[in-house]
């Protein structure tokens, strides 16, 4: 099929970026949306333009590298999957693509498609972890049963990938989606339930100072997930930080 | 000839290791934070290993060229983890452990480093369920378990189909809270370009900033490199596309050996190639051997019928379908070795029976597990896996069996170590897949995770430690040290090269024509002949690479080509050691399957006599060939057998 494709150039942060418009031929619906990108960059190379800068490394939807919008939405038009599981039947011959890098002040662009998102490693860093030392000296690992229920719930919401979709659908950037999946992921489960009100208070004050917005409830986030993280991980979240929020006024 | 020390322990294999941490030197507290250490690689046992040495007070550099340390590759692992724990009551032991994996190496590794790793297994679930990882559990809130090939006993932990991302979290949160209390410096988006020795001593690297271009140096008392392994040798692999050899290639021409490279996995399900865009392959995880069966049709019509779209798999009838591992491997069925599994697929499709166009292609069909089970219940084993096998292909497996062929995924060889994981290089260490230490010449499912936990949470904190005890008094190391100069002149004058060379083609032209000679002639099978004209063809390769490379952008910014470029630089030099390997080993043994040495069955053909060693190769210069040293494997506790899975 014959596409149309206008993407967003930027030579480093500083420059200001614009669209580029560039037209593909011959592109196989069995190829993922990343491979039709390689294939423009082969014949950018040739043509000695500078290759389109885009992140990505598993290409199997689990590193969480591969960010971008596709007409408008993060990851492109299907649902629960990343750009890298995205294929090109998703499109019809005559398409129109327009592809731009996340935008969201947290995030500033390093160069195209490709943005910075250790602040998303600045969350963690301050509290997203079970406090307990890599020494081995832990009980077994059956002395403590944990009901499945809550095993499985922990299960998914650890399953975010941080791949920061959910910052850039959202209106205000905010980065709640993300910061609760973590602190439910640790709240459920019993290793992580001791610390969980003090994680929270911590993990949601490095969210407001690295500049991300507030959460207006709008769900987005939700709907643009590709691994579907569910809005009560927030709810889950709130709970924790308002019972530390309330102990840290007494 | 110099000669290799293992360096392993006095004493019965079950007591080495703890003697050995008994008699180990020690760092005392107060000068570990005078103690740097660099560890290249944020995966299961870089970051296992950076966040432990974190802990215990050494001040660590941690390096990754993704822009997180969560993203290594490690992170893509599906199937499970294996350990020791019995849990199930089946009979499981260290013991067995380490039995069954000596036997999956097909009788090619160190038996003492074997038994370590059975042996610190079971403390790897326990440290990663402390630490949160939701792992599968049972209704009554205890840990689940499946079965792995090669194996008879289930002693796999399993977290749904994403195991190695559980995992890598895992040690991800445990490195962010060393780095939050400062004991680790994390540099992502850096690339580390080369291993700076002074005085023999691994001292330090040269790193590039991958966002700025800017070349640093960063010095260090010990360097850890933990940085994956090889297998984007072949272009067309299930590793992430960023996974390179560049630090082990370093090591190696820094003096460190680089042992048994042509030992390569070749996974038996992994979603066929369908063009020439294509830039991975997909993996389907090997616990889909648990419930799915693997045929193609008795009649090569229904195969040709099927590969033009006339049949589908649903018109082939029972009786005329060929359950060829099932048939020829009745006590092990679909569960055997990788190795195996591989063979026999690309025997029948060879043969023409394959089942698709290409003809390069056998069905695994889960229809009698959801017959048995329902649909539900495969579901909730293997949801995501389906899932991506759907949105890749656009077929349902629920309803048409998967359409699966093998793929290269994994590398046993590596950079050689002693038992303390060191390299010939003192100071210079090697964990995880990088090294070539506890695999043999084939790795069971479900084992790399374990061996890179083991390697980064239990093992190098003691052998390092043991190393930095003699180093308290060295004081900083100053990067303004004359062999820091020369390592970065050498590393400018290489990106200056691609960048003025005035070549007409891209780094994947070659990375692709790399990859077709080595899939081709050091691939799935291998001969003589091929491997001397693949030789050659690299060699051609090579020169032209040269001469005609072509880099576009500039050096000193964010430049994902030049990245690749000398990515591939290395991969063309590993590429012609991998032939010399696999051609001096005359005898078929797990992953490496000689076809002038096999049954009359066409099972591999070991010789145990001439190749009971581990091949080491030490690099002579440029344009020398290599020096073999052989590291001699000593049985002392398992007998060495035909491997049989019949
Ligand atoms: C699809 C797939 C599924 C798998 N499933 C399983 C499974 O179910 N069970 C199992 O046991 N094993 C599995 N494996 C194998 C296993 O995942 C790997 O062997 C293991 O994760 C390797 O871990 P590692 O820490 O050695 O290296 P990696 O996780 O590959 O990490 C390498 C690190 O090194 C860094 N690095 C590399 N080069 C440089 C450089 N030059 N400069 C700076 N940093 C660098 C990278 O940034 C990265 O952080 C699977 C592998 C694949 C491909
Ligand atoms: S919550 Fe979902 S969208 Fe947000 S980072 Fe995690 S996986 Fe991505
Ligand atoms: S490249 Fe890893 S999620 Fe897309």
């Amino acid at each position: 099929m014959n596409l149309t494709l206008k993407v967003w150039r930027q030579n480093g942060a500083e420059d200001k970026g614009r669209i580029v418009e560039y037209k593909m031929s011959d592109i196989s619906p069995d190829m993922s949306f990343l491979e039709m990108i390689d294939v423009l960059n082969e014949e950018l190379i040739e043509k000695g333009d500078d290759p389109i800068a885009f992140d990505h490394d598993c290409r199997e939807g689990i590193c969480g590298s591969c960010s971008m919008y596709i007409n408008g939405e993060p990851h492109g038009p299907e649902d629960l999957i990343t750009t890298c599981q995205l294929h090109m039947r998703s499109f019809k011959d005559g398409d129109t693509i327009y592809i731009e890098p996340w935008r969201a002040a947290a995030f500033p662009v390093i160069k195209d498609l490709v943005v910075d998102r250790t602040a998303f490693d600045a969350i963690i860093q301050v509290g997203g972890y079970v406090s307990v030392n890599t020494s081995g000296n832990t009980q077994d690992a059956n002395a403590l049963p944990v009901p499945k229920a809550d095993a499985d719930a922990a299960f998914d919401a650890a399953t975010c990938i941080g791949c920061g979709a959910c910052v850039a659908t959202c209106k205000n950037s905010s980065a709640m989606l993300f910061t609760s999946a973590k602190i439910s992921h640790l709240a459920l489960l019993p290793q992580g339930k001791v610390e969980a009100q003090e994680r929270a208070l911590n993990m949601v004050e490095k969210m407001d100072e690295l500049g991300f917005g507030n959460c207006t409830n709008t769900g987005d986030c939700e709907v643009q997930c590709p691994k579907g993280i569910s809005l009560d991980n927030i709810a889950l979240m709130n709970r924790e930080f308002l019972g530390a929020s309330l102990k840290s006024e007494k | 000839m110099t000669k290799l020390f293992d360096n392993i322990p006095e004493g019965p294999l079950a007591d080495k290791w703890t003697k050995y941490k008994a008699d180990a030197k020690l760092v005392n507290p107060a000068n570990r934070r005078n103690i740097d250490v660099i560890v290249i690689g944020t995966g299961l046992a870089g970051g296992a290993a950076a966040a432990s040495l974190g802990e215990m007070g050494f001040n660590v550099k941690s390096f990754c060229f993704q822009d997180s340390p969560r993203r290594a590759h490690s992170i893509a692992a599906q199937g499970g983890i294996n350990a020791a724990k019995n849990y199930q009551n089946d009979g499981d032991s260290t013991y067995r452990l380490f039995y069954d994996t000596i036997k999956g190496g097909d009788y090619r590794s160190r038996e003492a480093n074997v038994y370590r790793l059975a042996e610190v297994s079971a403390n790897i679930i326990d440290q990663c369920v402390a630490q949160g990882v939701p792992f599968a559990r049972e209704y009554g809130g205890l840990l689940d378990n499946r079965s792995f090939g090669g194996v008879q006993v289930q002693r796999t932990f399993y977290a749904k189909g994403q195991t190695g991302q559980q995992l890598l979290i895992g040690a991800y949160q445990a490195l962010s809270r060393q780095i939050n209390k400062g004991t680790v410096t994390m540099y992502n988006r850096h690339e580390m370009m080369e291993i700076v020795k002074i005085d023999g001593k691994a001292r330090g690297i040269i790193a590039r900033n991958l966002i700025t271009g800017e070349i640093e140096k960063h010095s260090a008392h010990a360097v850890v490199v933990a940085s994956g392994g090889y297998s984007n040798v072949f272009f067309l692999s299930t590793n992430a596309m960023g996974s390179n050899c560049t630090a082990a290639w370093k090591s190696y021409k820094n003096g460190a050996h680089f042992a048994n490279s042509c030992y390569v996995q070749i996974h038996p399900t992994c979603i066929p190639v369908t063009g020439d865009h294509q830039s991975k392959l997909t993996l389907m995880s090997e616990s889909l051997r648990n419930d799915g069966r693997i045929w193609v049709p008795k009649k090569k019509e229904d195969s040709q019928a099927i590969a033009k779209g006339e049949k589908t798999a649903l018109d082939i009838a029972e009786d005329d379908r060929d359950y060829y591992l099932e048939r020829r491997y009745p006590a092990f069925g679909n569960l055997v070795p990788r190795d195996v599994a591989s063979r026999a697929a690309k025997e029948r499709c060879d043969a023409g029976f394959g089942v698709n166009k290409t003809g390069q292609a056998v069905f695994l069909d889960f229809s009698d597990a959801i017959n048995r089970l329902g649909k539900d219940a495969v579901e909730a084993r293997y949801g995501n896996l389906f899932q991506m096998y759907e949105k890749i292909t656009a077929e349902n497996p629920y309803e048409m069996p998967m359409k699966i062929y093998p793929a290269i995924h994994y590398t046993m060889g590596g950079i050689w170590v002693d038992y303390n994981l060191q390299t010939a290089v003192p100071g210079l260490f090697a964990a995880g897949e990088a090294n070539f230490s506890d695999h043999g010449a084939n790795r069971l499912g479900a084992s790399a995770l374990m061996q890179g936990l083991a390697d980064g949470y239990f093992v190098l904190p003691y052998t390092i430690s043991n190393y930095l005890a003699d180093d308290i008094r060295t004081g900083a190391i100053s990067t303004e040290h004359a062999e820091f100069e020369k390592a970065e002149k050498a590393v400018k004058d290489r990106l200056d090269f691609f960048m003025n060379n005035k070549g007409s083609k891209s780094v994947d032209y070659f990375h692709k024509k790399l990859g077709k000679v080595m899939w081709e002639k050091c691939g799935m099978a291998r001969n003589k002949e091929g491997l001397e004209e693949a030789i050659e063809e690299i060699k051609a390769i090579r020169e032209e690479f040269w001469k005609e490379v072509k880099v576009p952008g500039v050096q000193n910014s964010f430049n994902q080509e030049l990245e690749k470029a000398g990515r591939v630089a290395d991969f063309i030099e590993l590429g012609d050691l991998m032939c010399r390997d696999a051609l001096s080993r005359e005898e078929s043994c797990g992953g490496h399957f000689r076809e002038e040495h096999q049954t009359t069955e066409g099972e591999a053909l070991r010789n145990d006599e001439d190749y009971t060693y581990v091949a080491a190769w030490e690099y002579k210069g440029d344009n020398e060939t290599p020096e073999l040293h052989k590291e001699d494997l000593k049985f002392e506790n398992i007998e060495l057998k035909q491997r049989s899975y019949k």
